[in-house]
């Protein structure tokens, strides 16, 4: 199981910015072992945001966002209390979902 | 002619300071690097699981780590960061962050503390090491490094480390000091500070736990020193060893005041 996101979004006004912070190896599928084996790809696909349970933010991903990624975008139209979920999806099909409340 | 050949030299010379005092230097650019980098320290995913670490019943005996005694106390937490290392009655020894988490492992959920400090960086239960120093470092995040040095054995662990701190050893005859005795100095674009003295606020010991940008790692002050005898083609020291502890007191009593940052991020 994968470890928690950290996700934190603020509203000032109309925009509301999010930012999110995973925990992923994202492996590229480039390196090689000790043993000069490649190290399989292993890395976030899809990432999807949603705002009360509707998306407003999809994204496809490849082996070239970095180690513990961190994304932030806006939201316009959010509130405080309003619920922002992030999804995201890897090549091996583990997924995670955490949400937070706009503040 | 060597006149003249040196002359056009020296212009060019003149010219070229000229024009970098205009830009930003070397520094400046760094800084901003970092401020772009803070908003997403990836720290905070450490500094979560360490958290959770601490409160978690594990190990044989099936018991948190809510009542160790970090030096203010059982299971006082905040502040205890920036008055380690410290002399601890229990073990009659001078501890640091890390070796004392080492004690509350093994004494408390009667985990192998020897086995984890043979542990490498970054393997098993290392991690649950670094990640609950990262935690414990933040919640005295901003306050101001003061050391005890009032029992016998923590002055002598301050002078054990200001020897290993000068000494020189190895093949390439580096010392600590070789590297952190001057200001204003760099490995390539890496600030080295001046740790014979007071680096200031979270620079040096105020800064670690850090997580490492270039390696996505999370290191603690002990594999800090570590790395930094590396460099310096010493053989390793041991994990939470006397040795270690005496340089972080060094360290320590001499970032006395100085705020502290961690867990930082770098590079």
């Amino acid at each position: 199981m994968a470890d928690p996101m950290r996700i934190r979004a603020q509203a000032a006004g109309d925009k509301t910015t999010v930012r999110v912070l995973m925990s992923h190896e994202m492996e590229s599928g480039q390196r090689k072992d000790a043993a000069g084996k490649i190290v399989p790809a292993w890395h976030i696909q899809e990432v999807e945001a949603k705002l009360n349970g509707k998306s407003v933010m999809t994204a496809e991903w490849g082996a070239s966002v970095s180690k513990n990624p961190f994304l932030q975008f806006n939201v316009k139209g959010a509130k405080a209390g309003d619920k922002i979920a992030v999804t995201w999806k890897d090549n091996k099909g583990d997924t995670r979902t955490d949400e937070a409340t706009v503040s | 002619m060597r006149m003249t050949r040196a002359l056009p030299l020296m212009v060019w010379a003149a010219l070229g300071s000229m024009s970098a005092m205009a830009q930003k230097t070397a520094v400046q650019s760094i800084e901003e690097y970092r401020a772009m980098l803070q908003d997403g320290n990836p720290a905070d995913l450490f500094e979560a699981k360490g958290e959770d670490l601490w409160k978690q019943k594990r190990g044989p005996k099936n018991t948190s780590l809510e009542k160790c005694d970090l030096g203010k106390g059982p299971g006082v937490v905040k502040g205890a960061f920036v008055e380690l290392p410290r002399y601890f009655a229990d073990t009659s020894k001078v501890q640091d962050l890390e070796s004392r988490l080492l004690t509350c492992m093994e004494t408390l959920q009667g985990l192998n503390a020897t086995e984890i400090a043979k542990t490498p960086f970054g393997k098993g239960e290392q991690n649950n090491v670094t990640a609950l120093a990262t935690w414990i470092a933040a919640e005295s995040k901003g306050m101001k490094f003061n050391l005890p040095q009032a029992h016998a054995q923590e002055k002598a662990f301050y002078e054990v480390g200001k020897r290993l701190f000068f000494q020189r050893a190895g093949p390439h005859d580096f010392s600590c000091s070789s590297c952190h005795g001057q200001d204003n100095t760099r490995i390539r674009l890496q600030d080295l500070p001046n740790l014979t003295k007071n680096p200031g606020d979270g620079v040096g010991f105020a800064a670690w736990p850090a997580y490492r940008v270039s390696n996505g790692q999370m290191w603690g002050m002990q594999q800090r020193l570590n790395d930094c005898y590396r460099q310096q083609r010493f053989p390793y020291p041991g994990f939470a060893s006397d040795a270690t502890v005496a340089l972080g007191m060094y360290l320590g009593v001499n970032s006395k005041g100085s705020a502290s940052v961690a867990p930082a991020i770098k590079r």
